[in-house]
């Protein structure tokens, strides 16, 4: 048992560290959030330049081989700055199920590609109707020739708008919500019959919908045996997202003990009140549960696949999305009127905070995976 | 990192699964599992087979018949005697007095105290509260005047937890009146025989005889008797609770209790099922269990840190808080489980020597008189509410 980083991993979050600090200030994050791109595609290719693209894959596709925890290492930081680059949506989560589920070929063109950092990928398991349920899938694909076309609609993309592949799920066999019979693809969002609408998100982020009306696809894997994979990978994209909220919550409580510090009422600094101390000492206490479970997520995402990960790694969400939404709630508590306005930093990392929850399962949707698994000696 | 023991650390622990295998008597652990009540004799018994094996004092240095563990062999200790429902062990002599005589006394209390202790000869209470000074210590009002030879002790403690059993116990006591609070207060030994000594019982709201006062009256304690100097007590209380503890968190008795829990669940019904197949019922307990983890996996890294050489500071306040509620949401949960049948009193139920025949079952005489007695886990050792004003001050400075 061992908490420590090595010194590599050290220099990692240094590295991190120092080019979020060094790029991401308060007003370049409001115009890079106002960019057509949504995110800053100058701090895009740092992260390519610098290898941080590049952690996880395998060293013979120009990767460093990086587990779980230089991802945790990686996210935490980009979560101190809030920043707003699909670095999750492509290098993990992207890059993690074609690098499962990919012919030699597709990792070839498209791995090296993501881990440079000169691709950019995005994913589209959400739909509609399915709330956080991946095997709920109605998009459907059919065989055309030797390829596929795919039909349906795609939820929430982010960074679907700037990507120049997706990874989508479709339908290939079986009814609505059967784990078998989905297949993912890759699809060329500048082809026929894609169409996208694009939003910004409440986080400051891009996302899109996704139309597919006869749109071709790639398979990636064999058709129908799709649905593992997804369950395991967006297990480490959970992981990777309890990083970064560690991240947040930490910069947010940060924030929030400055402000007791300095601002003043009734004659004193209101961190002399003795409520709003217990109040920040509750959100440290949140802070730590969070941050051991973002630890304990990050040792078990490259684990192998199995019941116990799966739920270990619900639990890990269902705590980090309790604490980031308490943290998220007293920061702007404790802030006051301050914090409701648009020009104030703690109100984009409680919004950033809250978001994370609705991204791959909020509190209930992991305390019914985590109970429907419970283990009962 | 890395979350998993090292294979080591899975020897000792197996080490220890065999040795309470074989020694832990199946009456004592049927009375843990259950929250049975105790008697001093299966404490006594317990004590003795541990102090046989040498590991009775893990926290001691091994020159007085400590073990030479490190942080993580005590927190795998501590949470596998948990898990098999030995009786946890009384603090007061081992946990709490040696090491401040270890750390303060003097070289005859040292030869005189610790191989009574570890023998179990020596059965030892705490005399710290009193009616006037509880969160605030400090404010502590017992007397203790020098006359000749021995220092003469007027007062009264309170909470004392089993000084029933106790034939010592270690006081706080105010040697000068005039000095600012912590200053003026001294750490003193005494022999509950001598004269003057009277016990009375504190009937706790779950009916059980556990706390006790004690009052002092022209009490004479030979100076010897004094741990440091004069005046000097409370740099002693506050080793104390700064002296690296184990257990932080209390995990492995969560553990045990949540294992009950579910248990417990499985025979209980509601709607021809058992309450483990309650949808409602079984995410109560899958929510207190991945709190657990998380509490878990804070107490690992604060003991890791320890074996690193780092010092737990404000934040084993943070894990105290934490903790205690999740042993508190338990217990809760196992008295909810027991529906109208937590209502019945039946303390006849809980003795070891009960034959009778059960209203219920064995399991379902405690969970109601547990659940009120574990409040009292957010309000000793530092209320929860002291541990935050801890953390505010010594962690976040404000």
């Amino acid at each position: 048992m061992d908490f420590k980083l090595t010194e590599e991993q050290q220099m990692l979050q240094d590295t991190a560290a120092r080019l979020v600090r060094d790029v991401y200030t308060f007003e370049k994050r409001l115009e890079f959030s106002d960019s057509e791109a949504g995110f800053s595609t100058d701090f895009w290719n740092q992260l390519g330049e610098l290898g941080l693209t590049a952690i996880p894959f395998a060293e013979e596709l120009g990767g460093f081989g990086g587990s779980g925890v230089e991802t945790m290492l990686i996210m935490e930081q980009l979560g101190r700055g809030i920043c707003l680059e699909p670095y999750m949506e492509s290098v993990v989560l992207a890059g993690g199920l074609i690098g499962q589920l990919g012919n030699e070929q597709q990792k070839e063109e498209l791995l090296g590609a993501i881990a440079s950092g000169e691709l950019q990928a995005a994913v589209a398991l959400d739909e509609p109707s399915n709330h956080y349920n991946l095997a709920d899938v109605q998009t459907t694909a059919k065989q055309a020739g030797s390829g596929w076309t795919l039909s349906g609609r795609k939820a929430v993309v982010i960074g679907g708008h700037t990507a120049g592949k997706i990874v989508v799920s479709a339908r290939t066999a079986g009814d609505v919500r059967d784990q078998q019979g989905i297949s993912l693809f890759i699809v060329d969002p500048n082809s026929a019959g894609v169409s996208r609408r694009v939003y910004a998100t409440v986080d400051g982020r891009k996302g899109c919908e996704l139309f597919l009306d006869n749109a071709e696809g790639e398979l990636l894997g064999s058709a129908g045996d799709a649905y593992d994979a997804m369950r395991y990978q967006s297990g480490r994209a959970i992981a990777a997202l309890c990083g970064e909220a560690v991240g947040a919550m930490r910069t947010a409580c940060d924030l929030t003990l400055d402000y007791l510090k300095t601002r003043k009422q009734f004659g004193v600094a209101i961190g002399k009140f003795q409520v709003l101390q217990h109040r920040m000492v509750d959100m440290i206490s949140e802070l730590e549960r969070a941050t051991s479970m973002a630890i304990l997520a990050a040792c078990l995402a490259d684990d192998e696949d199995s019941a116990e990960r799966s739920a270990k790694l619900s639990a890990a969400k269902f705590i980090v999305n309790r604490a980031a939404r308490y943290v998220a709630e007293q920061c702007i508590q404790l802030h006051g009127g301050i914090a409701m306005t648009w020009e104030y930093n703690g109100a984009h990392y409680a919004k950033r905070l809250v978001m994370i929850s609705h991204q791959f399962g909020d509190d209930d949707h992991h305390l019914e995976a985590y109970s429907n698994q419970l283990v009962v000696a | 990192m890395d979350i998993h023991y090292s294979a080591e650390q899975l020897a000792f622990r197996d080490e220890v699964r065999a040795f309470l295998k074989q020694e832990l008597p199946a009456d004592i652990a049927s009375k843990v599992k259950l929250g049975k009540h105790l008697t001093k004799a299966d404490h006594e018994r317990w004590q003795k087979t541990l102090s046989k094996r040498g590991w009775y004092a893990p926290g001691w240095p091994v020159e007085h018949g400590g073990t030479d563990w490190g942080p993580v062999e005590k927190h795998i200790f501590d949470e596998e005697t948990s898990a098999a429902g030995a009786p946890r062990t009384i603090p007061f002599g081992v946990a709490m007095v040696a090491p401040v005589i270890i750390k303060f006394g003097t070289e005859a209390q040292k030869q005189q105290y610790l191989p009574r202790i570890l023998s179990g000869e020596d059965w030892w209470c705490q005399g710290y509260s009193e009616p006037g000074a509880g969160s605030d210590l400090a404010s502590l009002k017992t007397r203790a005047v020098r006359d000749g030879d021995h220092y003469v002790v007027n007062g009264q403690k309170t909470w004392t937890t089993l000084g029933q059993h106790a034939n010592m116990i270690f006081c706080l006591v105010r040697t000068d009146p005039e000095a600012q609070q912590q200053r003026g207060i001294s750490f003193l030994l005494i022999d509950m025989a001598t004269p003057g000594i009277t016990v009375r019982p504190i009937i706790t709201l779950d009916g059980d005889h556990e706390v006790n006062e004690v009052f002092f009256d022209d009490v004479r304690v030979p100076v010897e008797n004094l741990v440091g100097e004069e005046n000097k007590g409370w740099t002693c209380a506050k080793y104390l609770l700064t002296h690296e503890r184990t257990g932080l968190a209390g995990i492995g008795s969560s553990k045990a209790a949540l294992s009950h829990l579910k248990k417990i669940a499985a025979k209980q019904q509601k709607n021809g099922k058992s309450l483990l197949e309650d949808s409602l019922f079984r995410a109560q307990i899958a929510e207190v269990e991945m709190s657990l983890m998380a509490a878990e996996v804070s107490t690992l890294r604060i003991v890791a840190a320890a074996s690193e050489g780092g010092v737990p500071g404000a934040e084993s306040s943070i894990l105290k808080v934490q903790g205690t509620e999740i042993r508190q949401a338990i217990t809760h949960l196992i008295r909810k489980a027991l529906g109208p049948y937590a209502l019945p009193f039946l303390p006849e139920e809980l003795e070891g020597g009960f034959e009778g025949e059960y209203l219920v079952d064995d399991y379902a005489a405690a969970p109601a008189s547990t659940y009120f007695n574990m409040r009292k886990l957010s309000i000793f050792g530092g209320s929860n509410e002291i541990q935050k004003n801890i953390v505010s001050k010594m962690i976040l400075e404000l």
